[in-house]
């Protein structure tokens, strides 16, 4: 069968057993993923997976399209080889924090400024599960763990403010906690035309649980989630009585009766220059912060695949390639 | 010394004349080498080089760190290497005296550009006094000009600036040289106008300079008499003059056209295979697609997804990044899809010396992966050879569906010979198919598609993206046969391990047959791989004149042996194996056929010259 009009959930789930530990976050990312596909309309023979080494490695192998489970980090470069050969394919890569930002960061941040046609899933759960919990490149600082029994040292990263500081054209973040949340980023991430990441937040419920229990669960959410909508004022709050202003360039959150509502930034995921969007980005800083969610980012450009078969096509305007004529190219003589 | 008219007349013929250019990084040595090659390949004659040039983009002026040098070898015959001691050095500088005299045949002759050798630059190159008048030369011929002086003086009229002027003295000593060995001049002067195209001052520098360079030798009093090489009786055929990086690409391309798969490569550039990568990027009409990628890891990785997706993947790199993409060759191996490795090997451990050759990667291409992680090894024994050695990398590649490593080095990527063209048509077609739909039954007897499957090549089926009916996941984890679900299970390692060997090893039932030159049986066996192919041919043939009975075998495929290496090896006296390492293919030999091979190792970032094999094969043998 291959008629998206046509499919379902089970049409795009394989038969491979999942092998999360119960309750991980990866359970609700997968449902919500293998409910969209159906809706997303592309085919699943023209879908690949492609993943590192993690627990959200695993994915690919839940997934009933193509995959490839590679090796720790390199994902985005596979993906990158397999996206230029293959423009009339749908790649997607999914990776954990450590995979993407810490053995495999290089080939992240170069996928995203090279706008490679892909959409990035990147499972933050601020911890390593496979290798049993050791702290991650997000971790906050101070984290005990087997590696760090004193506590990490190490500035985490923010992967909002890491793929806007490296021209990434998409730029979204969510998490595990609400489906259709999941769905509309995964959604507008697919869509977009070029490198497009989406950070979830996962719950790692072995070795990190309740990591961002304070922003996702439910009754916290009004007060701790700033939805980001285009073209509207960043507010938020059960009344929407709280916002966010620039103030010399640094995002703050004040109240709304204080300064007004003109005084507040108003979101436009499309503006050229991610200034804006990576100070707010900036507002992540800790879990007991109000955090944006939603697009940061959806700027319009060329995908580097389509720029280079452009470049082939250009090369071909007088046909293909004369292996005959390659190899009389330089000087030649006879002997007869 | 001779007077004009006796002079002119007095050409004498030899069967060929080794020629050294030497001069500063920045005086052009290695264009106008070129040049007098392309010329001499132009008049018919056989020739190789070898280009010789500093680490450093600019290494310090006059200094003896930074002697660029380029020789070449032409001949009336067949000859394979870039010969022994050079007849003639072109010093352009007391630093390029230095390093070069000591290469020189004794009596030799010596062509000096005398403005260099002042104070600044003889303190510079280490001398105490000036070579040029304490004797060093005693012996030699000398054959001495200003040419600095002579460059500017032709340059006045024309409106060049002294300072650009200078630049020009390369192309006097190429005039000079040029009329020395009575190369044509028209080929040189037309490539002058269409390298500097646009550039009228310099077309003209260089133009006057040439022309200077080629009166003075007919003007001044010269003592060496000129030389002429007759053209070499080669088969007949069309001939290019050809490097072995660009016969590497090309060879890669002829293969993906008949193969009919698009090449991708993904490479890093890095010293001296970024050539390679420059090449390919030129030949987008041919479909090729080049990602020059953030690092080496992923140059490899791009290219593996790639293949995943159809394509020919492609990664060019040296011993460095080699050693870099390990991880994901192993994948590769594990995920069994086609791939060419290409290591043009330099000087090592470490960075160790970039621009010299050395062949030590050998080791690491048939080991230097964890766990057991066999693939295919296949090397190029000449700079033209490069093409067929490509060609039959993409032919294993997609036929037994692995990653191959193409074995090249840095004296046969810089070094040019003649090549005889192939008839593109004679070249073999090498298409695959793509899997098509299921190939197996399930328990409830559906149509599945099992990746894992395989052929009677124990190859599995080339299944990519976009295809209906055979979506399938693969991984690096282990995985069971046939169906390709990840597997745990021992036994299942244990025979995924075993077929992972044994698919390799049915290669070789794909080989021609060797063939032993020289005298098939004799007592005396010389084994080789690579570049040593045209030192070991030439000592062969100096060894058999001598009355000495010798057999020379080269290996094109150095994983899986050929299956007819251990019968050939057998009930000799002596196995000796030149190898530009400590001995790594010796010890493979030694410990796949209990053979007592002897090594003849050169380490020095140096190719063997055929004088040297022959002094140490006479050692060995007695
Ligand atoms: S270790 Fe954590 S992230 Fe990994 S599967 Fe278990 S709960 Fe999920």
């Amino acid at each position: 069968m291959s008629d998206t009009a046509t499919t379902t959930k089970k049409d795009w789930t394989s038969d491979q057993e999942v092998r999360w530990c119960p309750g991980c976050g990866d359970y609700s990312i997968l449902t919500a993923m293998q409910l969209l596909m159906p809706e997303i309309g592309t085919r699943r023979e023209d879908t690949v997976f492609i993943s590192g080494i993690g627990c959200a490695a695993r994915f690919p192998y839940y997934m009933n399209t193509y995959g490839m489970h590679s090796i720790h980090g390199r994902s985005p470069a596979i993906a990158t080889g397999l996206a230029m050969a293959r423009p009339d394919l749908d790649v997607w890569v999914v990776g954990g924090d450590g995979d993407m930002l810490s053995i495999g960061g290089n080939h992240l941040i170069h996928a995203l400024r090279r706008n490679v046609n892909l959409t990035i899933l990147l499972f933050n759960n601020q911890i390593y599960g496979l290798t049993k919990g050791q702290y991650s490149p997000t971790s906050e600082v101070g984290k005990v763990t087997n590696s760090t029994p004193m506590g990490s040292l190490d500035t985490p990263f923010n992967p909002v403010s890491v793929a806007l500081g490296v021209e990434a054209t998409f730029v979204a973040r969510t998490h595990d906690m609400d489906r259709a949340h999941m769905q509309e980023m995964f959604r507008r991430a697919h869509d977009h035309n070029g490198a497009a990441i989406v950070e979830v937040y996962q719950n790692c419920n072995v070795f990190n649980d309740g990591a961002f229990a304070s922003i996702t669960k439910k009754d916290a959410r009004a007060d701790m989630l700033i939805e980001l909508t285009n073209g509207e004022p960043v507010r938020f709050g059960p009344e929407g009585e709280r916002g966010v202003m620039l103030d010399n360039g640094i995002a703050r959150i004040v109240e709304v009766d204080d300064v007004g509502v003109d005084a507040l930034i108003v979101h436009n995921e499309a503006a050229p220059d991610s200034s804006v969007a990576f100070a707010l980005s900036r507002l992540a800083g800790d879990r007991e912060s109000p955090t944006p969610v939603g697009v940061f980012r959806a700027l319009d450009s060329i995908d580097y695949g389509a720029a280079v078969n452009a470049q082939l096509a250009a090369a071909q305007t007088e046909g293909g390639g004369d292996l005959h004529g390659l190899l009389h190219s330089l000087p030649t003589w006879e002997v007869s | 010394m001779t007077n004009t008219d006796e002079r002119l007349a007095e050409i004498r013929e030899v069967d060929r004349i080794i020629v050294r250019f030497a001069g500063d990084s920045g005086d052009g040595m290695q264009l106008t080498g070129d040049r007098f090659t392309s010329a001499s390949a132009l008049s018919g004659n056989d020739l190789a080089t070898l280009p010789e040039f500093p680490a450093e983009i600019r290494a310090p002026a006059g200094t003896l760190a930074g002697v660029s040098a380029f020789q070449v070898h032409i001949s009336d015959h067949d000859i394979h290497t870039h010969g022994d001691a050079p007849n003639v050095l072109v010093a352009m500088n007391p630093a390029a005296m230095k390093s070069d005299l000591p290469k020189l045949e004794s009596g030799g002759t010596v062509i000096v550009n005398t403005d260099a050798f002042e104070e600044r630059n003889l303190t510079k190159a280490a001398y105490d006094s000036n070579p040029l008048e304490d004797g060093t030369l005693d012996g030699y011929s000398v054959i001495t000009a200003p040419m600095t002086a002579l460059t500017k003086e032709v340059c006045k009229d024309l409106g060049v600036k002294p300072r650009d002027a200078e630049r020009s003295k390369n192309f006097f000593a190429l005039g000079l040289v040029s009329w020395l060995y009575t190369r044509p001049t028209e080929p040189t002067m037309h490539w002058i106008r269409e390298k500097f195209a646009g550039k009228d001052l310099v077309i003209a520098a260089n133009e006057a300079a040439f022309k200077a360079g080629h009166a003075f030798g007919e003007t001044a009093e010269l003592s060496a008499s000129r030389l002429a090489v007759r053209p070499a009786e080669l088969p007949a055929g069309t001939y290019t003059n050809i490097n072995g990086n660009t016969a590497l690409s090309w060879g890669l391309i002829a293969a993906s056209q008949k193969a009919g798969v698009p090449i991708f490569l993904g490479s890093y550039p890095i010293t001296p295979a970024s050539d390679i990568l420059h090449e390919l990027a030129k030949h987008k009409n041919f479909g090729v697609r080049t990602l020059q990628a953030e690092d080496e890891i992923a140059a490899i990785g791009s290219a593996l997804g790639a293949a995943y997706g159809g394509h020919l993947g492609v990664t060019t790199t040296s011993g460095p990044g080699v050693a870099l993409k390990g991880e994901t060759m192993g994948l590769a191996v594990s995920l069994e899809l086609p791939l060419v490795i290409v290591d043009v090997q330099r000087g090592g451990p470490s960075t160790g010396l970039p621009t010299k050759t050395e062949a030590a990667d050998l080791m690491m291409a048939r080991y230097g992966r964890h766990g057991e992680a066999p693939l295919p090894i296949v090397s190029a024994n000449s700079p033209s050879d490069c093409f067929r050695a490509a060609f039959e990398a993409v032919r294993i590649a997609l036929r037994y569906r692995t990653p191959v490593i193409l074995l090249s080095d840095g004296y046969l990527a810089n070094g040019t010979e003649p090549w005889r063209l192939p008839d593109v048509d004679s070249l073999p077609d090498i298409s695959v198919d793509f899997a098509a739909g299921p190939n197996a039954l399930n328990e409830d007897g559906e149509h599945v598609f099992w990746p894992y499957i395989r052929n009677e090549d124990l190859a599995r089926s080339w299944a990519i993206p976009g295809t209906d009916d055979i979506m399938h996941r693969i991984g690096g984890i282990e995985k069971e046969d046939g169906t390709g679900n990840i597997s745990y299970d021992p036994e299942n390692h244990g025979a995924m391990v075993d077929i992972r060997e044994e698919r390799i090893q049915k290669i070789a039932e794909s080989y021609p047959s060797l063939e032993v030159v020289g005298v098939p049986d004799a007592d005396v066996l010389l084994v080789g791989w690579g570049s040593t192919w045209g030192a070991i041919t030439g000592a062969v043939g100096r060894l058999q004149r001598a009355g000495r009975s010798v057999g020379h075998v080269h290996l094109r495929n150095l994983y899986p042996f050929p299956n007819d290496l251990g019968e050939i090896l057998k009930n000799r006296e002596h196995v000796i194996v030149p190898e530009m390492n400590l001995g790594q293919l010796t010890a493979l030999l030694r410990a796949e056929y209990l053979v007592d091979a002897t090594v003849i190792s050169k380490v020095t970032g140096q190719p063997f010259t055929a004088g040297e094999l022959v002094t140490q094969i006479e050692e060995i043998v007695g």
